[in-house]
């Protein structure tokens, strides 16, 4: 590790624990009201979901509409887990969370395979029918619940534990989208046929992003489960998948800032401006329209804000770049 | 005879799948694009029609002419929505057409949704005639009018593609673009004529499904334009007896398993239809198998 990223590690370590003493502090001054708190467990929630779908559709370049789909298998799984009490308290949550991104991954293995075979538009529908059967499946056995949903799950609002977790994610999946098998997605979604050509396992690589994607889909759906304390198949329709790509495209397919940036605004915007809300869809689906016309790369493109960046340019003098 | 009975309705909802999906395989053989807005515009034809039903009682007009205004009212949209939002990215990547084709599904939907409200609206009755009773089967007259006007509109569709200098044009374009245009094929009308086509073959498939479900809803079009889409894959995307044919696959496995399964189970088996045949085939039942070009 050289020390350029050495000093961009400790930065980004050090600016994530001020922004959660921040808020917590806010918390404890009553700032920010139970309200708020509600909605900050909601944008962490859409930050993974954002995240995750962007490792699909931004690295791996494959679009995909059922998003939600490994979203709802990870919530029920992980639900059915702490709701038996097999290990209670926050320990069972923790290991819950693990719960619902495993059985999601098995769950992106299980879909992944077959679907990978297709791309594009087909990728797409094969994807939006995989979605649906897993809802109509979640309605018609007993053990979820049915058509009812799933109540009675223990609720634990611990803001720690979803923070640390959305930050744990979103690191996880960064690292592994540069690390070198993360490279070798890149370079599928650039060409297929030469990055086969190259030596890359391309079907092995188009499996693990997709997976990848699931196990994240899955945690953020954990964590949603205990949020909210009652699950219903409904709540995770194509709409939902819908809203996540919304999200990914406007802030940029592949660039992991852009997905969090967007999911964060994407969150605050209908709720800061509640009499608007009926017109919120609309905005939304004439945003998605005039960016791909105008700019379909989305906002940010393929770039990463980097904060260490901005603070070489303020530190260093004009004529240092010149080493 | 129930069975039969079965496959009958099977039949007719499996007709409106193929006129729906007629506009799907077009678009898509000619524009290489997923038209998600394709089911919107049925939502639109229907809400159309219902709109147009006491002008048209003023009159003592029957209620079924409202598709004129439907059809006329869906080319025009279908027209327009390829116009401003399609025509320019035909040259971009095709995550970029999706992502254009799902926003203008989500804005028609939501437009209709703030101007009606989402509640379903019912709908009146279209053909007041007595069911055909034959034996112990009592068949309505809207089943026989679905499964009958289906099959001339396919066959008028066919003889179009394969005699007229405009049909022959679209089937042009689809097998090669660029050639097609040093040949002096204009390709922006084209286009725009399939969209006119898909469009008209909506409203029509809109004025029969109300007949059958007599109910409109903002967000009726999205489910079936998808199970639309579905058929169209299902048949082998791009040929029009295709469509037809995955229409009426599709509606009859959807109907025997309401029948005989389980009614919640529906959407499950149709999609895993879908799943298997592009697993095993990709190109769909009665598709081609083209090689891809590096």
């Amino acid at each position: 590790m050289n020390k350029t990223k050495k000093i961009s590690y400790i930065t980004t370590i050090v600016i994530v624990l001020i922004l959660y003493f921040i808020l917590i502090g806010l918390m404890q001054a009553g700032v920010i009201s139970r309200f708020a708190k509600g909605i900050l467990v909601i944008i962490a929630i859409n930050i993974i979901l954002a995240v995750s779908l962007n490792v699909t559709v931004g690295c791996l370049g494959q679009i995909t509409l059922g998003h939600a789909g490994f979203m709802s298998v990870g919530a029920y799984s992980a639900a059915l887990f702490t709701k038996s009490g097999i290990i209670p308290g926050i320990p069972g949550y923790l290991i819950g969370i693990l719960v619902g991104g495993a059985v999601a991954g098995l769950v992106g293995i299980i879909v992944g395979v077959p679907a990978l075979r297709l791309k594009g538009d087909y990728l797409a529908i094969i994807t939006l029918a995989f979605g649906e059967i897993i809802r109509v499946l979640i309605e018609y056995f007993d053990f979820t619940g049915g058509a009812q949903g799933l109540i009675g799950i223990p609720r634990y609002q611990n803001f720690t534990i979803i923070f640390f977790v959305t930050v744990l994610s979103v690191a996880a999946m960064f690292s592994i989208m540069t690390s070198r098998h993360g490279r070798a997605v890149l370079a599928i979604r650039e060409d297929e046929i030469a990055s086969d050509a190259a030596g890359i396992d391309t079907t092995f690589y188009k499996t693990f992003a997709f997976t990848i994607s699931a196990i994240f889909a899955g945690v953020a759906g954990a964590l949603y489960a205990h949020h909210m304390g009652v699950l219903g198949a409904k709540q995770f329709d194509y709409n939902y998948s819908i809203a996540i790509l919304v999200m990914v495209v406007l802030g940029g397919m592949g660039s992991f800032t852009g997905a969090t940036l967007s999911a964060v605004v994407l969150t605050i915007l209908p709720e800061a401006l509640r009499g608007f809300n009926d017109y919120r869809m609309i905005l939304y689906s004439l945003i998605l329209i005039i960016m791909m016309l105008f700019r379909p790369i989305g906002l940010l493109g393929r770039k990463e804000f980097e904060i260490t960046k901005i603070i070489d340019k303020l530190i260093k003098k004009p004529g240092d770049n010149a080493i | 005879m129930e069975l039969l009975l079965q496959i009958i309705n099977g039949l007719s909802i499996g007709s409106i799948y193929a006129l729906v999906s007629l506009g799907y395989t077009m678009v898509y053989g000619i524009a290489k694009l997923i038209n998600f807005a394709h089911g919107d515009i049925i939502m639109i034809g229907a809400y159309t029609s219902l709109m147009m039903i006491p002008v048209f009682a003023k009159y003592n007009l029957p209620l079924w002419l409202t598709v004129v205004p439907a059809i006329i009212l869906c080319v025009i949209l279908g027209v327009l929505i390829e116009r401003i939002c399609y025509r320019p990215l035909r040259n971009s990547p095709r995550i970029a057409n999706l992502i254009t084709a799902i926003g203008v599904s989500l804005l028609l939907q939501n437009v209709v949704m703030k101007i009606f409200g989402p509640d379903f609206k019912s709908y009146p009755k279209l053909f007041d005639f007595p069911p055909l009773v034959i034996g112990r089967v009592r068949l309505g007259i809207n089943v026989i009018i679905t499964i009958l006007l289906t099959v001339i509109l396919t066959i008028l569709l066919q003889l179009f593609m394969q005699k007229t200098k405009y049909g022959k044009a679209m089937l042009a374009t689809s097998e090669n673009y660029e050639a097609s245009k040093l040949v002096g094929i204009n390709i922006d009308s084209t286009i725009m004529l399939t969209f006119a086509i898909g469009s008209g073959l909506a409203a029509v498939a809109s004025i029969l499904y109300v007949s059958s479900y007599p109910q409109v809803q903002p967000q009726m079009g999205s489910m079936l334009g998808i199970k639309a889409f579905v058929a169209a894959v299902l048949g082998g995307i791009g040929i029009i007896p295709g469509a037809v044919l995955g229409g009426f696959i599709l509606g009859i496995a959807e109907t025997l398993t309401r029948a005989y399964i389980s009614s919640q189970l529906a959407d499950a088996i149709v999609f895993g239809i879908l799943i298997l045949v592009l697993l095993v085939k990709p190109t769909g039942i009665l598709g081609k198998d083209l090689k891809e070009k590096v």
